[in-house]
């Protein structure tokens, strides 16, 4: 268990030992310093590749989460033989490697003269995001008691307002879990990317992957850093919100 | 005479392809209990469904007050439902749960909170007002939708097995409740269920429901002790159905044995099916070496139910069904006699078919 | 409510038409293309180009590694997965924390740590100097991309087996042993079989990334160990061959279809989700 938890830990401490490291080879200490990160932030060509990853994942998600969601209520009301063929076309991009996805939507920008760059990969992103939403929504929807709807239109609800205000709620945790699901998907993607951004077009991803091709400079150190962190806020932020409200019952277990 | 408030005519409705209910005519009157019953399948719960608004037959009109409402969509007809297993808006509280409708209709604030106390108090549960849905039980549940419902002044109150997911003892708690919240709303209730204990308790009226089509309309007692046919008298409680030949006007043929009847105009030498409920069965114990009485036979099973024990008897190749408070232990020797009141005689169904429709749960 | 009906199936059109366009068209054109030469005419070449020496060798180098990398992320995490589940409501979501919390880094990021690491100057290797032991040459060698694969794909491997576990009814344990099964033959003849769709998903999540990855063989692999994804990848960005870039990716498909289809039929239930 321990020594799993160091398999997983190493990589990442000895980033942020070295992310404070003065001497530029890692292989010697050469005291504390901080310009690493004072340069990262100098560095225009990062800066610019983390605002497109940001930017990207955003619009990504937001599309995504709202075109899977509007699917799921129609695919919720396919014939059987219908849906599964929906559902199957649905998974291609989840079980497909990414690298025939990425090359596959390659061909298709090229072969219909799109341009390469924040579109292209945008588009790309969009495709592999909406079924990871799909699949996060429609258990809920499978889930919704069909009754709850109906109850809302025979109190006098109409179809739209009954369904904002009853089976959205309903199915919001689905939603939201779709959402963070391609949003971290679309910020982590580095496959599919590579593919298809044009030539000087870059997220943080391939800007890495460039990088760690010439030679790992000291500023990555700085950026893994600072990217573990927030992350680590993020996540705690995260999944100490819930677990707030349950501090009684675990109070009474670790007694 | 009250005035007929719904009418149903010529209703017909299928699911892929199979048809589920076919030219149903049905009239509910105001103020009345109305109870649809039957088995799963029998198309009860589409009928209250069309009623609803949430199925459009496919054939036929729904007339509301006299008003065509076939195609009207659910929000605009002037009823609400109570759902099985309640449907409550999980994400909402009591209040909310009850307001729902009447936020809609844009009632101001203090009409709302007043209809809230109000319909709260009707069904007992003054105080839930902040409570969420799942912290209820399943009764305290089932209130609350029947409040959330009445709430908005339905003309009728639809129920779709609204006790089914209870358990015995509150089921029959709350079918006390449900006679005394109709009497007390003197609205219209139509209610759905396959429970003949139920249906019989509760109804002003009940109709009974098989594979599309009404078998029988009647008030409970009525379609308890006059069933009009063998899947009426096989449904609603337990009874002995025998094939039997009417000799004639008020004479009855059963299993070879003479029986007076009171029943008339069946024609003379005509094979009808004959209902006897158990508890109309009267047994005598005789003595062997002595038999009389109409029928003999021997008893074969003997349970004991609290309130009265329960026989089975075999008789002249037919295994009777009888209750009795009278206790007589397996193989004694019994004669077997019905008073003539409670001999119900039934038109055999012309096919054979018919006859096999059976219940199916 | 069945005008209702047909107006909601139609509010599934965006999403119809853009799967048809990106992802139905896009696949299709893989095939166009891997099934054409140059000038559009049809052939089979770029599909029997897997037979070249440099092209068999990065894919069979490519299934070596990654079924070993699954079989160690499985011996790995069975273990894993039963002492998480076994554990206190408190600790645990502590826990899941501690091994959901490294996969949100950026993928790359994870890599290059490693790179760092195993470097001949590398942080391993300074350690091992100074406590006075020889150097380990493990960059640039098959055994840096399997620890790569496992390091990154270990956690897609604990997650389902580990949900998998937990959701066996411990009743099911317990009337186990009171039917006299020992600790061991709970496991073999209980758990085993109840975690398979664990197993099962575990398995996809992990084999097939793995089996196509060019990232990690090229991060830790150096420029000279090429897998069938490295191959591809080259095609595309250096050697502009797309018709047999895609030729290659069609055999690569057949390969990741095959690994579902196996993996289904070991999944008997075939309840396995894939997430």
């Amino acid at each position: 268990m321990f020594l799993i938890a160091l398999f997983l830990y190493a990589p990442i401490i000895t980033l942020i030992v070295l992310s404070f490291n003065s001497s530029k080879t890692r292989a010697k200490w050469g005291g504390f310093t901080t310009k690493w990160y004072v340069s990262l932030f100098k560095n225009d060509a990062i800066m610019s590749a983390l605002f497109n990853t940001l930017l990207i994942a955003l619009v990504a998600s937001l599309v995504s989460t709202l075109i899977g969601t509007i699917a799921c209520i129609s695919i919720m009301n396919l014939r059987k033989k219908t849906r599964s063929l929906v559902m199957g076309v649905t998974n291609i991009p989840m079980l497909n490697a990414e690298i025939v996805t990425g090359i596959s939507l390659m061909l298709l920008f090229i072969s219909f003269n799109f341009r390469f760059g924040l579109g292209t990969i945008l588009l790309s992103h969009i495709t592999f995001c909406i079924p990871y939403v799909i699949l996060s929504v429609m258990p809920r929807m499978a889930q919704l008691d069909p009754h709850t709807y109906e109850a809302a239109l025979d109190l006098g609800a109409g179809p739209v307002y009954g369904y904002i205000k009853v089976v959205l709620p309903e199915i919001m945790p689905g939603i939201t879990a779709g959402f963070l699901m391609a949003f971290t998907m679309s910020i982590d993607d580095f496959i599919i990317t590579h593919f298809t951004k044009g030539a000087g077009v870059d997220t943080l991803s391939t800007k890495i992957y460039t990088e760690v091709k010439k030679g790992i400079k000291p500023e990555m150190y700085a950026l893994s850093t600072i990217i573990f962190l927030t992350v680590l806020v993020l996540l705690l932020l995260v999944n100490y919100k819930p677990a707030d409200r349950k501090k009684p019952a675990g109070k009474e277990q670790s007694a | 005479m009250s005035k007929t408030l719904i009418d149903l005519q010529n209703i017909s409705k299928s699911f892929d392809g199979q048809l589920i209910l076919d030219d149903l005519n049905l009239y509910i009157k105001e103020n009345e209990f109305i109870t649809l019953l039957g088995p799963s399948g029998c198309g009860k719960t589409t009928t209250l469904r069309i009623i609803g608004g949430f199925e459009t037959p496919e054939k036929g009109k729904v007339i509301f007050d006299g008003e065509d409402i076939t195609n009207l969509p659910p929000y605009k007809r002037q009823l609400n439902t109570v759902f099985q297993k309640y449907a409550l808006f999980p994400h909402m509280n009591i209040k909310e749960n009850i307001a729902f409708g009447l936020k809609i209709k844009g009632k101001t604030q203090n009409y709302i909170d007043d209809k809230i106390k109000y319909a709260l108090k009707l069904v007992n549960l003054d105080g839930y007002e902040n409570r969420m849905p799942d912290s209820l039980s399943g009764g305290q549940q089932q209130r609350i939708a029947i409040a959330r419902a009445i709430v908005n002044e339905p003309k009728v109150l639809l129920l779709d097995e609204p006790l089914g997911a209870l358990d015995l003892k509150l089921r029959q708690d709350m079918q006390y409740e449900l006679i005394r919240l109709k009497n007390e709303l003197g609205i219209t209730f139509i209610y759905v269920t396959h429970d003949q204990e139920e249906a019989l308790t509760m109804s002003d009226t009940i109709v009974v429901m098989n594979q599309g089509y009404i078998q029988q309309i009647g008030t409970p007692e009525k379609i308890y002790n006059e069933p009009e046919n063998a899947f009426v008298a096989d449904f609603i409680g337990d009874s002995n159905i025998i094939r039997s030949t009417m000799v004639r006007d008020k004479l009855v043929n059963i299993l070879g044995v003479d029986f007076e009847c009171v029943d008339t105009g069946f024609g003379t030498d005509k094979p009808v099916d004959v209902v006897i409920r158990p508890e109309d069965v009267i047994l005598t114990e005789i003595n062997p070496d002595d038999p009389k009485g109409k029928i003999q036979g021997v008893v074969s099973h003997l349970l004991f139910k609290g309130v009265h024990y329960e026989m089975e008897v075999q008789a002249n190749g037919f295994e009777w069904h009888v209750q009795s408070t009278k206790c007589f232990p397996v193989g004694t020797l019994v004669s077997i006699d019905v008073d003539p009141f409670n001999i119900q005689i039934m038109n055999k169904p012309e096919f054979e078919d018919e006859e096999a429709l059976k219940i199916d749960e | 409510m069945n005008k209702q009906k047909r107006y909601r199936k139609l509010l599934g059109t965006p999403y119809y038409l853009w799967s048809v366009f990106f992802i139905i068209i896009p696949l299709g054109m893989v095939f166009y293309y891997g099934l054409t030469n140059r000038n559009g005419s049809l052939t089979f070449e770029n599909i029997a180009a897997i037979t070249q020496p440099e092209h068999i060798k990065g894919l069979f180098l490519a299934l070596g590694l990654s079924f070993l990398s699954t079989i160690i992320c499985i011996l790995l995490s069975y273990p894993l997965a039963m002492i998480l589940s076994a554990m206190k409501v408190s600790t645990k979501s502590f826990v899941v924390f501690i091994f959901i919390l490294p996969m949100w880094m950026n993928f790359l990021l994870r890599t290059m740590a490693w790179q760092t690491l195993l470097e001949k100057n590398g942080v391993i290797n300074s350690i091992l100097s100074f406590v006075g032991l020889p150097a380990l040459k493990i960059i640039n060698t098959p055994s840096a991309i399997v620890l790569g694969m496992v390091y990154n794909f270990l956690p897609f491997m604990v997650l389902p087996l580990y949900n998998c576990i937990s959701k066996i009814d411990e009743n099911v344990i317990n009337a186990a042993r009171d039917l006299g099964a020992n600790s061991f033959k709970v496991f073999t003849k209980i758990i085993l079989p109840l975690s398979v769709p664990g197993i099962i998903s575990g398995i996809t999540m992990v084999f097939i990334p793995a089996l196509t990855t060019f990232v990690i063989s090229k991060l830790l692999g150096g420029s000279k160990i090429l897998l069938i994804g490295n191959v591809i990848e080259e095609e595309f960005t250096q050697a502009s061959n797309w018709n047999l870039g895609s030729g290659l990716s069609i055999v690569l498909m057949i390969f990741i279809i095959i690994s579902i289809i196996i993996t289904n039929i070991f999944d008997k239930g075939g309840e396995s989700n894939f997430l």
